[in-house]
């Protein structure tokens, strides 16, 4: 049996699944789109059931790739659970007449039922009940208040079959049920509400996205630090160098296991940093240098996204994002790009065109930095001094839009307009922040420790074998000639395709200037996506397009590096 | 009867209100946009609209949507002049 999960977007269906799953979801693609559908299972009385979570929708007359998916769907499934926003029961009311006409058996979840009394409407849901013909239970997801009541009802989900009507008779229809059920007394604006207008109006709209945008960093680099300096840092040095240090007595101090699994001492010491054994620098970069980093900065984002405030971003920066060929929604999967670009290339599929697709990915992978990359330029161009991080972000910023403008009018496609609903702000539960924190950080993990430990494996089998030396000599017109680096910096960038943390390392091994250093930095974010970010890119837009974004890649980090090799 | 004015999304200024009379755009538009709860007789309000062809934001029912311009720009209101 499938219970489906059916609602518009914005309606707090995804809060109310995982309310009713018993297992954590698996999320598969819906094939042969780009289109996730999380599934799970539920009890109900002595029977396991599936329960799917279908793509919000406003209709099943459909007018995006998302409603056709969840129209089709809603045609295999078994009994529908119409997840309903009862601060906006006309238009929601809508898509529920849609569904009784289908005749799959269906109860009603008149969700976010406490933000009607802040807003003054009183909905008799009774009325509402005996009006539809279905069982109506006022629920709110967030809270788990009238959750049980819904699971218990679920057997008297009623299959009505209602007569066909044309769109006209169901908003008619819609109309005269709501005027029955629903009274709306006069109140005053919330100061929630008036800051939730305010922020989408030029002003003060955009200073206060300035002051959003610059309170995150400042917030994100305060907890970094924090953590680093008070938990990872006595961590490592207190509790495992030690223990890191006796390995490496007990191995000889030397050896091909040695280095593989302590690295190469230093000045006869295990450096975190610098040694590159898959126990001491494998661990300390993904734990001690990136996570700490990861960990602030999606703590921040997931705030950002749960209160509401991300869609208006997207309003405020429509007209800029248009410039580059793509609408302001692109803001989302950039922001999060800025975390870890494997999600970011993921969200790209809220983009209704591929062209939009590709210029946004491509865009992603060339400028924008990775929490990775930005916790080692932090960590290292930051030693020579604040300026020299700004030229990175600066550049970086300006080869984002110089770039942007050139493919808006290179590559063929439209761009639709932006039509998207602006949802009211709230004050995120704590327990939805949390666990969406620990499942980000989660895949985090999985990705990137693994990488770093066979990155590390490889660089001590290609350094036995000297097969840098060899490539340093082949490189040497690029990295040397174009980019003024030492010949010895092609390991690094060569590196940076698996993980671009570990290479940075590596370039700060080399006694670099800073103005070199800021060049290897930006070469490393350019030259080549990591290796996970590449294989997802190439699932998503398809190889033909990851080649012509690879291409763009090289010739981006070509030219930049040139230039900037004249100017630094 | 005094003859009503009539004018686009775009054209209409901030907090101002009025009916929807004509959507003018192909009908894919059309009907998301009415899927949406924007059709002909519905009332809405003008609540910001973003400088130099930025898109518009207006109220409808409870819900808040943002209009990219070149669709608000097909999108024919007649003022409420209450």
């Amino acid at each position: 049996m499938k219970i489906l999960l059916v609602g518009n977007p914005n309606v707090g269906k995804q809060a109310l699944f995982s309310r009713l799953a018993e297992v954590k979801a698996t999320t598969s693609d819906y094939p042969g789109t780009a289109v996730a559908i999380p599934t799970s299972h539920m009890k109900l009385g002595d029977q396991k059931v599936e329960i799917i979570d279908v793509p919000g929708s406003y209709t099943l007359d459909p007018t995006s790739k998302e409603e056709a998916v969840a129209a089709r769907i809603i045609k295999d499934g078994d009994l529908i659970i119409n997840v309903v926003n009862a601060t906006n029961l006309e238009r929601n009311l809508f898509l529920t007449l849609q569904l009784l006409e289908t005749g799959i058996p269906m109860i009603v979840a008149l969700n976010m039922w406490d933000d009607t009394k802040h807003r003054g409407l009183h909905i008799d849901y009774q009325k509402l009940e005996d009006l539809l013909g279905v069982p109506v239970t006022p629920t709110v997801a967030v809270t788990g208040e009238g959750i049980k009541e819904l699971v218990s009802r679920i057997p008297q989900a009623k299959a009505l079959r209602t007569p066909t009507q044309t769109k006209d008779q169901q908003w008619a229809t819609v109309g005269g049920i709501v005027g029955q059920v629903q009274t709306v007394t006069h109140r005053h604006h919330t100061w929630l509400e008036h800051l939730g207008d305010n922020s989408i109006k030029p002003f003060p709209g955009i200073p206060i996205a300035l002051t959003v945008l610059l309170c995150s960093f400042i917030i994100i680099r305060f907890i970094g630090e924090g953590l680093i300096g008070f938990v990872f840092d006595p961590f490592f040095d207190n509790l495992w160098a030690p223990l890191m240090t006796r390995l490496s007595d007990a191995l000889g101090s030397e050896g091909f296991l040695h280095d593989v699994l302590v690295g190469r001492l230093i000045e006869g010491e295990v450096n975190f940093k610098d040694s590159l054994g898959m126990l001491t620098t494998g661990l300390y970069i993904p734990f001690g240098v990136v996570l700490p980093y990861v960990f602030a900065f999606y703590l921040i984002l997931g705030v950002l996204e749960d209160v509401g405030y991300l869609p208006r971003v997207a309003v405020l920066l429509d007209n800029l994002m248009h410039r580059i060929g793509v609408h302001g929604y692109a803001i989302i999967p950039t922001l999060l790009g800025l975390g870890c670009h494997v999600p970011a290339i993921l969200a790209t599929r809220v983009l209704e065109s591929e062209r939009e697709r590709f210029i946004v990915a491509t865009l992603i992978s060339i400028g924008i930095p990775c929490a990775a990359l930005q916790a080692m330029i932090i960590g290292t161009v930051g030693d020579y001094g604040l300026q020299y991080v700004a030229i990175t972000y600066g550049v970086l910023l300006l080869v984002w839009i110089v770039l942007g403008l050139i493919l808006k009018l290179t590559i063929k496609g439209f761009t639709p307009e932006l039509l998207i609903e602006i949802p009211p702000y709230r004050v995120p539960p704590l327990n939805v922040v949390a666990s969406k924190l620990q499942a980000r950080i989660v895949d985090f993990l999985q990705e990137a420790v693994p990488l770093v430990m066979a990155g590390i494996f490889v660089i001590t089998v290609l350094e036995a074998l000297h097969v840098f030396q060899y490539i340093a000599n082949v490189a040497e017109p690029v990295v040397s000639g174009l980019f003024g680096l030492p010949r010895d910096a092609s390991a690094p960038l060569i590196i940076g395709a698996l993980r671009k943390d570990m290479a940075v390392g590596m370039l700060n091994g080399l006694d670099l200037t800073a103005g070199q250093l800021v060049i290897g930095c930006l070469m490393l974010s350019m030259i080549f996506p990591c290796l996970a970010t590449f294989v997802v890119m190439g699932r998503e837009l398809g190889v033909r397009r990851l080649l012509l974004a690879t291409g763009i890649m090289l010739a981006t980090s070509i030219v930049v590096g040139s230039l900037l090799n004249l100017v630094l | 009867m005094l003859r009503k004015t009539q004018m686009t999304l775009t054209q209409m200024n901030t907090k101002e209100k009025g009916t929807v009379v004509e959507i003018n755009g192909g009908g894919g538009m059309a009907r998301r946009l009415e899927a949406m709860g924007i059709r002909p007789g519905q009332l809405i309000t003008k609540m910001s609209a973003m400088p130099m062809r930025g898109p518009v934001t207006i109220k409808v029912n409870g819900s808040r949507l943002a209009i990219g311009f070149g669709m608000a720009d097909k999108i024919w209101v007649e003022l409420d002049n209450s």
